[in-house]
This record gives structure tokens, C-alpha cells and sequence, in this order.
């Protein structure tokens, strides 16, 4: 301290002892703190999911459908396809809960048959695609250069040609069954998620840890499996979720022309698309198939939009 | 010398989830006519919200002003209407941002984008304008202006963008240009072109700057007062040399240290500063830095300090300074 | 901008090239030739029938052919309705599945847009709430759901409106509400927040630190910059409407082009479904490629990206 200073204001308040100038130097625990315990990325994105009453309450009611699609049809003495003529077209009774349909077959189990026929399209596409998407994409980023530009033309060329269109061909040329419209649906479906896990590993494949892992010799495999994949899972999952309604609301509309699934075999499109002929007469053969896709599509949009929210608290508004 | 600009007791809050963070707590300093005054801190220390507040550009809520008053020649601008606002931003006060990449509209000509500001505030018909731009454009060093003026923002360089963001912030002539760390998105030699346009500016027209910066060697070229900001105070401020040559503060001082110098001895090291600044929801009671400072001491965590005052223009709070310390501590 | 579209022309021609034939070699893959399943044709009719398609020549003759018609614009001749010409029972149908299909863009894309900007700038207001849960409503609803909905509540029920038909003006409400409402809750998601992301823009600070009135800073920087998605989701929502109009002129009786095509796959005509489908796909793709083009006109740093891609 430079003692030629005049120093002009300094209040001193009278308590102050000679013991309150005694060094403690920088508390350096303190300012080390870290302030918040730190968790791994996808558990903290669990914890943000679990907090979101709305995407919860999705994830529960998706549930809750997708049990009654596997005991609903037990819990009643019919089955989904035994005709019953004298009974045809009946409101929802006691001992036909939903109704019944124009063949008089049993409305309740036939709509949580519908949904689970439904669901499994729905997922089983979803799961297809992945698989695909994910090999393609993960090629296309990870090897880049002329691999990349060729395969991503391809796909842009095919991605051009409308997706329900070349269902609607390939049902028309394959006999429809929930084998060859789950195929129809993924011939093309796969290309979006392909694109998302393209540009994902694009992404990643530059930053630091993946440097670091390449110039410690890791191989090319370790590297997109271990590395690059997950944490390319945040995307991927959205997109999975997002997918599945994609896939429900195609199956149905396949089978406003005839191309769903056939009977006795039902679908929820299909049992709405049954319903339709009769159906200012016969409301209940609509609402419950209706009410139940209108749920599913609707929770896992929710669900969707959650996860994507809980993945990428960046891009929340 | 006439201050423009009295910034008096300022303490503005942000609403957030765990509660009130403090941002700025209690500041206090004028900016004269045609000076340059520097704000150095880190991220954090309220550099930023006292030149948007100057502004009124950060929108309520979050952000409260608890209280101060911000006089701009001599009226209040905390008091004025948005109307009135308006009127005062762009031609009395204008403002440069940190990121010359996404401060200008990617949709729009940078021509346009400065006649905006002069069809609104001069009532210049678009033709006057067109010219005044160009003039500008040249001004500030871009070179080829006309062809320039009818270019989208992503056909310009990083600093040439930076170069037409202050045509637009000194178009109109401002008294004042608040320069929010206008080069810390630019490369080193573009970050010296772009002070000398600032400079050279301010001399043609005399404008005063405010200066936001958390670099030191910028503030060196061309600021005729420094004030260093420490989790929302100011923790010391004088001019220029009295700031690089008689630091008092500890964190003015770790701040020169964590600079390397031209006249740095060979293998003398750059000390960083531990730590990060405190949590601003609940502020430490004593000095914010206390946690920070090799030289703290018991009352540091007790009381926060007040000013030292040494000259018209050179104070610092730190009980380092007060007269007790240096009876307890004599050799230092 | 040039080399941008003639790109994506190529393209374009491309996808459609793939398309048609695949929908000529998927027709051949079928078992059997279209006449077996009609009842006992007696076998000598069978062949002149076949000669009359041209079903007697090698398939690759048939392709050639096929594509030489399909350039002048001959898409061949309907199996289930004698006589007539595919391309003339689409030029018949189109106008009303055209009329109905641009009502409901437009319709879509105001109230949409209209809605993402209410809910972008009252963020976190009620009107963005409510916006909010109609857009997941919309998304997740089916058209046909929605559409059954509204004839049982305001046609069946109420009579508000005609159930079927396609006569006048009313006629349009129903279908058109029931096709925009994906579109609607699409766009106005999308709009909403793109909106939000320019309103946080660092240009918005600058506009306004030139101290621009709220009301020139949304005309001039926000709404132009915030409505730029919307116009790459043109292609797909042409596409979303179109497919969905296939159900909805069905359940409406509105005698379009979706219309024949679901006749056509019931009875398995299958140079209707070849037609229909190629008419389409190109309709389609059209949109695809005007809204490349209008994007990269509207956006001016599209021509780089298209630059540095190339």
C-alpha cells in the first residue's frame, strides 16, 4: 500500500477488532462448490419426464389401453368373431357392454381386439423402422463423404414418391394381412429416422470426446455403438414415440380402402370404417373405436412431445 | 466535464423460479461527453443488464428495476414512456451487440436495415436515406459501399457485419453508443480493426461510449475510465491508468494478472482466478469476492466494504483499504 | 437460382420416373391376368380382350409403351367402366376434389398461421394454452373421426348443414373442417414456435434498439422471418390433404378424384389405380418442388446452402 494515498472515506464501524483483520485467504472449498449434484444426462431427463404431470398421465392412459388390449377381450364371455345375426346392431347392454356390431359379434371385445391389432402395427412398424433408419442412417453419417451423398440421394428420391401411395400399390398387389401392411407401412417409413440419426451422428462425430476416443485407437464400431449412438437416443426415442400414431392413423386409413386389415380380423380404422355405413343410426359402433385411436394418437403425441421436451431441456420454450 | 449520462443506485432483479436473482446491486457512475467509460466483469457481474437497463431493452418481467434512477441528459429514462423510448433509442442512444452474426435480420439487406433506422427517426425519404446509408457504409470502412448496401447479411464477413452494425447504431448521429462486447465474438486482428472504426467514429462525430467488455487489453486502446463490476457492484473504477497502473482492488488485480503483457518476464506465469462468482438469488452478506480473494479476512465475510475514495476519479472497495487492516498487516 | 431448380427438377423427374414404374411392375407381379376373375369369360373374348391392352406383348414392350403414353399424357383405358379413358374420368373428377383441396390450403394456412402468431405473442397466456391443446387435439384426432363428428353434430343432428353432397357453397364447410383440422393444428404449432425463436432472435434487440414501434418490428422482422417454416411444410400438407381427401369426399359423397380411387381399388381396376396413383404422385411432387423453389426464393441464404451442398 502505497503510503503517500490519502485516503478520504472509509466508515469504521466501532466494533470492529484487530481479531476481524485476521486472514482466512480464499476459501477455497466454498468457491470450488459445486452447486447442484450432478446426474447422468438420461437420468436427468427421467427425472424431468417424471415431473411432467401431462406426458405422465399419456405414458399412463397408454398403458392402462394397452392392458385391456391384452385382457380386455377375457374379461367377457364372447369372442371378437362369432357372427350372431338375431343380435345384430344392439345397443350397449349388460351383457354387451360396447353393443354389438351389423354381424351381431360383441363390440367391447372387438374394440380391445381393434386396439391391440392396432397397437401392434403401430409398434412393430415403429420398431422396423428404427432398426432400418438407424443402420442406414448411422452409415450415411459415420462413413460421410461419397457414401453419404449417394445413399442420401437415394433416400430423397425415395422419400419424394408419397408414403401412402406406395402402400396403397404394394397392398393392392400383396393380399393384405398384418404382415404385408406392416411391410407396406415401413417400406418407406423408415427414411425419417434415418435423416434424424444421419444428422445426429454428424454432429457428434466432431466433438471433442469422439476426437479423443478415434485418436486413442477406438474402432470404427465401438465407436458408432458406444459412442455415438447413444447419444444420438434422445432424438431417436422422440421420433419412435412420434412414429407409432404415424403408423395407427395409416393402417386405419388403409382400411377406409379396404386395404386394413380384413375381417373377421379387426383394427380400430377397420371397425370405424364398418361403422360408417350405418353409423348416424348406430352411433355406439363408432364412438368407442373412435374415442380409443382419438386417445392413443393423442397420448403419444403428448408422450412424444414430453420426452422431447425432457431430452432437449434446450429446446423447451 | 458535462456527464450525459448519470447512472445513480441502480439495482435491477430478474424474477426466476428459486426466487429474485440480483443482478445489478447498487450502481453508481456518469458517462462525460465524448468519453469512453469501460464496464469490465465476467459473465454474470451485471454488465449487461446495466447497459440494457440503460436501454430498456430487457422486458418486465422477469426484470424489475428495484430502484436508482437512470438520468439521460438530464431526464430520467426509467420515468419515459415506451413511446418516448422509442424516439430516444436509435437516435440518441445507440447500441452494438456481442454477436455481429445474429444481430442483423438474415432476411433483409443490410441497406435496409440501416434507412430503417433514418426513415424513423430523420423523416428522410427513402432516396436520402439510401444515400446516407451508403455514406455511413463507407464511414465505417466497408469498402465497394453501393454494391454492399444491396448485400444480405450472410454475403458479409464477421467483422464487416460487426462494421455495418455500427453504421446502423450511429446512423442518426447518437450522443451516446452502448457497445455490448462488440468484439468478443471476432477473431483477434478483426477485434483491433473494429475499435479503431469505433474510434475513429467517435472522433468524427463525438460520440461517448459506454464500453461492455470482460477483456482487459481491450479496454486498454482506447477507454478514458475503467469501472470493474463484481456480482452486480462495482468493486473499483477510476481512469485508465490509475485501473492498469495502481490497481487496489484484489480482483482488479487478479483480472491484470490473468492478462498476459508485452512486458511480462519469461516464464512468469498467468494466474487465473479460483472460483466462480457467487449464487446472485441469495448474495453473500459480506463482500461478494470474500470467497474468491487470497487477501480475504474475517470481517470480509461479515461486512461488505465501502468505497475508498483516493482521487476525483479513483475508488475501490476492499477492507484491505481500511486503516485497521494495514495496522494488522503492516508488512504488506 | 437457376442451377437450384433445374436441381431439383432433375430430381423431381427422377422420384416420378421411379414411381411410375414401379406402379407398372407392381401391376404385372399380380397373379394371373385382370380378366380371370370376372365370371366365365369364354376364352376366345379373353384373347381379344388382352390384345385390345396390349397384355399379349413381353412386359418390357409393355413398359416401353407405357411410358410413351403416360409422356403424351395417356394414362390408358378404365377395365371397369367400358370405354373410358383414365386421363378423361381424371379431368372429369379433378375440379371438385380441386376445389375443395385449395378451400381447405387457404383455410389452413390463415387460421394456422393466424393461431401460432396469438399464441407466440401471448406466450404462456391463455390464448396460447388453449391454442395449444386445440393444436394436440387437431394432431391427434383423425380426419375421418372428426369428419363422421361433425356430420352426426351439425348435419344429422343439428341441420346446420348438408350431410352429402357438393352443391354450393355450404357444402364446403363440413369436409373442409375436417381436412384442414390436421393442417391447422400443424401449422399453427409450427408457426408458434418459430415465432417464439425470432421473437428471441438477436436481430429482434437490434430492431428494437433502433427504437422501431412494436407494431413495425413484428411486420417487418418477425412475421416474414417467423413464417418461413411454414412454407416448407407446404409439401407436406398438400400431401396430407390430398390423402385424406380419399376419405373425406367418400363419407361427404363429394364426387372427386378420391373418390374414384377408392372404386377403383375395390374393384380392382387396375389401370385406374395405376392412373389415379401416377396423377398423384405427380400432383404431389409438384408441391414438393414449388415449395423448394418458393423457399428459396423468400429465403435469401437458401441460394448458398444450395451452393455449398453442390
Amino acid at each position: 500500500m502505497e503510503a503517500n494515498q490519502q485516503i478520504k472515506v472509509m466508515p469504521s464501524p466501532a466494533d470492529l477488532t484487530a481479531d476481524d483483520f485476521a486472514r482466512i485467504g480464499a476459501d477455497e472449498k466454498q468457491a470450488e462448490i459445486i452447486q447442484r449434484e450432478s446426474v447422468s444426462a438420461l437420468k436427468d431427463a427421467w427425472q424431468r419426464l417424471l415431473s411432467n404431470k401431462l406426458a405422465m398421465t399419456a405414458l399412463f392412459i397408454l398403458i392402462a389401453i394397452a392392458l385391456m388390449s391384452i385382457f380386455g377381450p377375457l374379461m367377457s364371455k364372447f369372442n371378437y368373431y362369432s357372427n350372431d345375426l338375431l343380435s345384430g346392431n344392439m345397443k350397449p347392454n349388460s351383457e354387451h357392454w360396447f353393443g354389438t356390431d351389423d354381424f351381431g359379434r360383441d363390440m367391447f371385445v372387438r374394440t380391445w381386439y381393434g386396439a391391440r391389432i392396432s397397437l401392434v402395427v403401430g409398434l412393430v412398424a415403429a420398431l422396423i423402422d428404427l432398426c432400418i433408419g438407424v443402420v442406414y442412417g448411422g452409415i450415411m453419417g459415420f462413413f460421410g463423404g461419397r457414401v453419404d451423398t449417394i445413399m442420401n440421394k437415394f433416400s430423397e428420391i425415395l422419400y419424394a414418391i408419397p408414403y401412402l401411395l406406395v402402400t396403397i400399390l404394394l397392398l393392392v398387389v400383396m393380399e393384405p394381412s398384418l404382415v404385408t401392411i406392416i411391410i407396406a407401412l415401413t417400406i418407406t417409413g423408415w427414411i425419417n429416422m434415418s435423416w434424424i440419426v444421419r444428422g445426429e451422428i454428424i454432429q457428434l462425430k466432431n466433438r471433442e470426446f469422439v476426437l479423443a476416443s478415434r485418436s486413442m485407437g477406438a474402432g470404427s464400431g465401438r465407436l458408432l455403438f458406444r459412442h455415438l449412438l447413444p447419444n444420438a437416443l434422445g432424438p431417436i426415442i422422440v421420433t419412435v414415440t412420434l412414429s407409432v400414431p404415424n403408423a395407427i392413423f395409416a393402417e386405419a386409413f388403409l382400411s377406409f380402402l379396404g386395404l386394413g386389415v380384413q375381417a373377421p380380423v379387426a383394427s380400430l380404422g377397420s371397425m370405424i370404417n364398418d361403422a360408417l355405413t350405418g353409423w348416424l343410426y348406430y352411433p355406439w359402433r363408432m364412438l368407442f373405436p373412435a374415442v380409443l385411436i382419438s386417445l392413443i394418437m393423442l397420448s403419444f403425441n403428448i408422450l412424444g412431445d414430453g420426452l422431447r421436451d425432457a431430452l432437449d431441456p434446450n429446446l423447451k420454450n | 466535464m458535462e456527464p450525459i449520462l448519470q447512472v445513480k443506485d441502480l439495482h435491477v432483479s430478474f424474477q426466476v423460479k428459486g426466487g429474485e436473482v440480483k443482478a445489478v446491486r447498487g450502481m453508481n457512475f456518469e458517462v462525460g461527453k465524448g468519453e469512453t467509460v469501460a464496464i469490465v466483469g465476467e459473465s454474470g457481474s451485471g454488465k449487461s443488464v446495466t447497459a440494457q437497463t440503460i436501454m430498456r431493452l430487457i422486458p418486465s418481467p422477469p426484470s424489475i428495476v428495484k430502484q436508482g434512477e437512470i438520468l439521460f441528459q438530464g431526464q430520467d429514462i426509467l420515468k419515459k414512456s415506451n413511446k418516448q423510448m422509442e424516439a430516444i433509442r436509435g437516435k440518441d442512444i445507440g447500441m452494438i451487440f456481442q454477436d455481429p452474426m445474429t444481430s442483423l435480420n438474415p432476411t433483409i439487406r443490410i441497406g435496409k436495415q440501416i434507412t430503417e433506422v433514418l426513415i424513423k427517426h430523420q423523416k428522410m425519404s427513402a432516396g436520402e436515406a439510401k444515400k446516407r446509408a451508403i455514406e455511413m457504409l463507407k464511414l465505417v470502412g466497408i469498402k465497394n459501399a453501393e454494391a454492399r448496401f444491396n448485400q444480405y447479411p450472410h454475403e458479409f464477413s464477421g467483422g464487416m457485419r460487426q462494421r455495418a452494425m455500427i453504421a446502423i447504431a450511429l446512423a442518426c448521429r447518437p450522443s451516446l453508443l452502448i457497445a455490448d462486447e462488440p468484439t468478443t465474438a471476432l477473431d483477434v486482428t478483426i477485434q483491433a480493426q473494429i475499435m479503431d472504426v469505433m474510434k475513429d467514429m467517435q472522433e468524427r462525430l463525438g460520440t461517448s461510449i459506454i464500453l461492455i467488455t470482460h477483456d482487459l487489453g481491450v479496454v486498454a486502446g482506447m477507454c478514458d475510465r475503467v469501472i470493474v463490476m463484481y456480482a452486480g457492484e462495482v468493486v473499483e473504477s477510476g481512469t485508465k491508468w490509475e485501473i492498469f497502473k495502481n490497481p487496489q482492488h484484489p480482483y482488479t488485480k487478479g483480472l491484470l494478472r490473468s492478462m498476459p503483457r508485452l512486458d511480462q518476464k519469461k516464464g512468469e506465469p498467468l494466474i487465473p482466478i479460483i472460483g466462480t462468482p457467487p449464487d446472485l438469488i441469495k448474495p453473500p452478506i459480506g463482500c461478494p469476492f470474500a470467497a474468491r480473494c487470497d487477501k480475504a479476512m474475517k470481517v470480509c465475510e461479515r461486512i461488505d466494504p465501502e468505497a475508498t475514495v483516493f482521487s476525483d476519479t479513483h475508488l475501490a472497495r476492499c477492507w484491505n483499504l481500511h486503516p485497521m487492516a494495514k495496522e494488522v498487516h503492516p508488512n504488506e | 437460382m437457376v442451377r437450384y431448380i433445374a436441381n431439383k427438377l432433375f430430381y423431381t423427374l427422377i422420384s416420378l420416373f421411379i414411381l411410375i414404374s414401379a406402379t407398372f411392375f407392381l401391376m404385372k407381379a399380380i397373379p394371373g391376368d385382370p380378366f380371370m376373375s370376372e365370371k366365365k369369360v369364354p376364352e376366345e373374348i379373353r384373347q381379344r380382350l388382352m390384345e385390345q391392352y396390349g397384355l399379349d406383348k413381353p412386359v418390357f414392350q409393355q413398359y416401353i409403351k407405357y411410358l410413351g403414353d403416360i409422356v403424351q399424357g395417356d394414362l390408358g383405358i378404365s377395365m371397369k367402366k367400358i370405354n373410358q379413358e383414365v386421363s378423361d374420368i381424371i379431368g372429369q373428377t379433378f375440379s371438385a376434389s380441386l376445389k375443395l383441396g385449395l378451400v381447405a390450403i387457404v383455410v389452413s394456412v390463415i387460421i394456422g398461421v393466424v393461431l401460432g402468431l396469438l399464441a407466440a405473442l401471448y406466450h404462456r397466456k391463455i390464448i396460447d394454452n388453449i391454442t395449444m391443446v386445440l393444436a394436440v387435439l387437431g394432431i391427434a384426432v383423425p380426419s375421418f373421426v372428426l369428419a363422421s363428428l361433425l356430420q352426426y353434430v351439425f348435419a344429422s343432428k343439428l341441420h346446420w348443414l348438408p350431410t352429402m353432397g357438393f352443391k354450393g357453397p355450404l357444402y364446403y364447410v363440413l369436409p373442409v373442417a375436417a381436412l384442414s383440422a390436421q393442417p391447422i393444428a400443424f401449422i399453427a404449432r409450427l408457426t408458434r414456435s418459430s415465432m417464439l425463436e425470432v421473437l428471441h432472435a438477436d436481430y429482434i434487440k437490434t430492431a428494437k434498439a433502433k427504437g422501431l414501434s412494436w407494431f413495425a418490428i413484428l411486420t417487418r422482422h418477425v412475421v416474414r422471418n417467423g413464417i418461413m417454416p411454414v412454407v416448407t411444410y407446404m409439401g407436406p400438407m398438400t400431401a396430407n390433404i390430398v390423402t385424406g381427401s380419399v376419405v373425406i369426399e367418400q363419407i361427404f359423397g363429394i364426387g372427386g378424384i378420391g373418390k374414384q380411387f377408392v372404386q377403383a381399388i375395390t374393384s380392382r381396376d387396375y389401370p385406374m389405380i395405376m392412373g389415379i396413383t401416377i396423377f398423384y404422385g405427380a400432383l404431389l411432387m409438384i408441391a414438393r418442388l414449388v415449395t423448394d423453389v418458393a423457399y428459396g426464393l423468400i429465403d435469401p441464404r437458401i441460394k448458398l446452402n444450395a451452393r455449398k451442398e453442390g
